[in-house]
């Protein structure tokens, strides 16, 4: 199921024969001239290049914005795989939820031998601070994004969790916007659901989040390192849906051990933070004292239950490739099901069998820093040359905790408009999921990202990925 | 709203001005230095058009000759100058960037816009004198759109109220400027002095403020350098004018005041500068002395901008 043999494109299948979600899409492709896509391609450019929606690449001097590659073709998902999918991502939203507050208060998993205390306690992400608090409504992670990704008909796997900071939700928003706006007659051909009401969701689970003490009407900020973060488009641009304060931290200030921000009317009080920096940054009295993003003695207040942060701090121990091992038996533990999701074999190079094999086969394996993200500092075997393979087996030998590895998954590919036509290239996906006091919500569809470059496996928009906008469409085919 | 949103739009909208602002003191003074001397068209018209942006000590710092080259290039495209036009869009992109909420799409397109066009101006590298005519029509089009969008689609509220003030003290400062410059040829005796000769000067100073035809329809007379003085000061009805922009200062300094409960220093001292200008005539003007009044009114107005600070933006 996980060989290189089969691939399986989503509209084509293993075998050409279009597959019932891209009926319609093929169809149209066959209609339409080349000169038609190109013409819709160029107009997408400019487009969200108009629009200012950029990404900061890290370590390249001459662009510090670029566009993120945008593919005009829709990928197709049919309502009812989507349903088995949601329900595996609202359960382990759920049991990471419980995770943490089980890591952070009695740690019953740990004494119960199902994961190594060392992974948690060693974990760089482990928050000390956090140890024995609770925190409002004993939510840690209110925004999850889980990267998935598809091998075949019904085979669904679980790349990695997001439960710091997820990022691409409004990349997902815009895609939707621009395609509606250059291909309205294949939207006209479906059933798309929609996702619009997103920001609406994730203020309402903000604000169903604030804390006890909070008013009626709880005030929510998003908070942002400002605007030489990569993600920064992305904040300005939530903050904008949400109609809430886009704040620095040195908009905000505490006193007594209450979060207030600077307006032009004095200070005002802040009851929700939808934080978009890492814990290390959060608090320079907590953490790094050199940090000047932050706000000092917000952990103070936080710890007296005047402001809530979302995703809580301390969340990143729960996302670590490392755990992600365990996840299985996390969702086992805490809510007595079987896992909905799977997760992809992996290698826990900490332990020596699976270090020895991982070393004897390292031109045939992906293998992954627990710690990175972003797709860096990976070793993709096949793709590599002999010398990059050989720095990477010194370099993992030194410290074998630091990694894992997983076979080359033989990802799903969908069309993609390229210069020549359409072609195949791989892709994944990452459905943003809300979790709050009052349920879960999956927003339908999610981020597809996709490798422009043929062959290619990496996804990532730090490495040249590209998106795509996704669609969950009713199985009844609508009326042409 | 956020002290800083608040800062950050105040300065947009000042960094879009001035860019405008310079964008027309720029072909002005094209114009002019296309004049034999005996018109006026001189070597200092260069030095007038340094003078009237405030970029002076920073070219002749440079220690470069002054010249329609080197000051064209200062003016317009130099990253050395805190205030080029390059400078100003890039300064106003990077606010609007950091305040993308507070502003509509309309402002934000006509922004990034002029930031896309002054990247590929400056790719394309050698820069004829056409290319420059239609780089400064440009950055005008672009105020245009600027400040259309924000007229036809921002809310009005503090952050409207912000950006115009903003907008206002920065035009009050630009037109003081320019008739500070200018001040020795509006004198009433410049006319026995000069001749028909400063004609071209008064000329010039109207086209940088787009006022040519709107001098005739106000005063339906032949130019006259006090008249010039006074549509530019004393007229509530030309846009760019110091009483039209502190009647505008003072309307959106009132709307500030009223939403937030309380009137302070800004607002006092906005209305004081006002009734100043109420009060006067251009004869008192010219009694007074026509730079002295000048220097008294930018002194005053850059106090309003400090105090609006104060005030607002902690």
């Amino acid at each position: 199921m996980l060989s290189k043999a089969a691939q399986f494109d989503e509209m084509g299948g293993v075998d050409g024969v279009t597959r019932l979600p891209y009926e319609k899409l093929s169809k149209w492709l066959s209609s339409v001239e080349p000169e038609f896509l190109a013409s819709r391609r160029a107009q997408a450019e400019l487009l969200f290049r108009r629009i200012g929606i950029t990404f900061a690449v890290y370590g390249s001097q001459e662009a510090t914005e670029r566009l993120i590659p945008f593919d005009i073709l829709p990928r197709i998902i049919a309502r009812a795989e989507w349903a088995q999918l949601e329900k595996g991502l609202v359960q382990r939203v759920k049991a990471l939820n419980l995770f943490l507050g089980d890591l952070y208060g009695p740690g019953e998993i740990l004494r119960a031998g199902v994961v190594p205390s060392e992974l948690v306690y060693r974990n760089p992400a482990f928050r000390p601070e956090m140890a024995g608090r609770r925190v409002p409504h004993d939510i840690f992670v209110h925004i999850a994004g889980i990267d998935i990704i598809r091998t075949d008909d019904d085979g669904f796997y679980v790349l990695e969790d997001n439960a710091r900071t997820p990022s691409g939700v409004s990349y997902m928003l815009e895609n939707r916007e621009v395609l509606m706006r250059l291909l309205p007659d294949l939207f006209a051909l479906h059933r798309v659901a929609p996702i619009e009401n997103y920001p609406d969701q994730l203020l309402a689970t903000l604000r169903s989040a604030a804390p006890r003490s909070a008013g009626a009407d709880p005030v929510s900020v998003l908070l942002t390192p400002g605007q030489y973060n990569s993600a920064f488009y992305e904040h300005s641009f939530l903050a904008d849906k949400l109609g809430v304060e886009l704040v620095e931290g040195r908009d905000l200030f505490v006193k007594d051990d209450v979060v207030f921000m600077r307006t032009t009317e004095g200070p005002r009080r802040v009851d929700v933070i939808y934080r978009r920096i890492d814990d290390d940054f959060l608090d320079p009295l907590a953490f790094r004292p050199d940090s000047a993003l932050g706000v000092a003695g917000l952990m103070g207040a936080y710890h007296a239950g005047n402001v809530t942060l979302a995703n809580a701090v301390g969340t990143g121990v729960a996302d670590d490739k490392a755990i992600y091992t365990y996840m299985p038996e996390v969702i086992r533990f805490y809510l007595g099901e079987e896992p909905l999701l799977k997760n992809v074999p992996t290698w826990r190079c900490r332990e020596p069998e699976a270090l020895a094999y991982v070393l004897e086969h390292l031109d045939e394996l992906v293998v992954k820093e627990v710690n990175g993200s972003g797709g860096y500092g990976m070793l993709v075997g096949p793709h590599a040359t002999r010398a990059q393979i050989a720095d990477f087996a010194v370099k993992l030998a030194a410290n074998p905790t630091n990694f894992i590895a997983q076979p080359t998954l033989a990802l799903s590919t969908c069309p993609v408009s390229v210069e020549r036509g359409v072609a195949p290239r791989h892709v994944d996906l990452r459905p943003f999921v809300l979790y709050g006091p009052n349920g879960a919500s999956v927003v339908p569809g999610g981020l597809t990202r996709v490798a422009m470059t043929e062959n290619s496996l990496v996804v990532n928009s730090s490495q040249g990925g590209g998106t795509k906008d996704t669609w969950i469409i009713d199985d009844a085919p609508a009326r042409a | 709203m956020l002290s800083r949103t608040a800062d950050n739009l105040y300065w947009l909208a000042r960094y879009m001005e001035r860019a405008d602002f310079l964008a027309r003191i720029l072909q002005a003074t094209r114009r002019l230095a296309t004049l034999p001397k005996a018109y006026g068209g001189a070597e200092t018209e260069w030095e007038s058009a340094l003078l009237s942006s405030g970029a002076a000590p920073a070219f002749h710092a440079a220690g470069l000759p002054v010249d329609e080259a080197n000051v064209t290039d200062f003016l317009a495209f130099s990253p050395d100058n805190p205030s080029s036009i390059r400078n100003c869009i890039e300064l106003a992109r990077a606010n609007a960037r950091a305040v993308r909420t507070a502003l509509t799409v309309e402002m934000w397109e006509a922004i990034n816009g002029a930031y896309l066009e002054l990247k590929a101006f400056g790719q394309r590298g050698g820069r004829s004198s056409e290319d420059l005519t239609r780089f400064l029509d440009v950055v005008k089009q672009v105020s245009a759109a600027y400040d259309g969008g924000a007229h036809r689609t921002m809310l009005r509220n503090d952050a409207y109220w912000f950006s115009r003030v903003g907008l206002y003290i920065e035009r009050a400062d630009n037109t003081a400027r320019l008739l500070d410059v200018k001040y020795h040829v509006l004198l009433p005796d410049s006319e026995a002095v000069g001749g028909s000769l400063d004609y071209f000067q008064w000329t010039a100073i109207l086209r940088a403020v787009s006022a040519h035809t709107a001098y005739h329809w106000v005063y339906r007379d032949s130019l006259k350098p006090w008249l010039v003085a006074d549509l530019l000061i004393l007229r509530p009805e030309m846009p760019r004018s110091l009483i039209a922009c502190y009647e505008s200062v003072v309307q959106n300094l009132d709307r500030l005041g009223k939403s937030h409960g309380r009137h302070g220093p800004a607002q006092r001292h906005g209305r004081a500068v006002l009734g100043q200008l109420e009060n006067a005539t251009i004869e008192s003007v010219f009694h007074k002395g026509l730079h002295e009044f000048i220097q008294t009114f930018i002194a005053d107005n850059h106090r309003l901008g400090a105090l609006v600070s104060e005030q607002y933006l902690f």
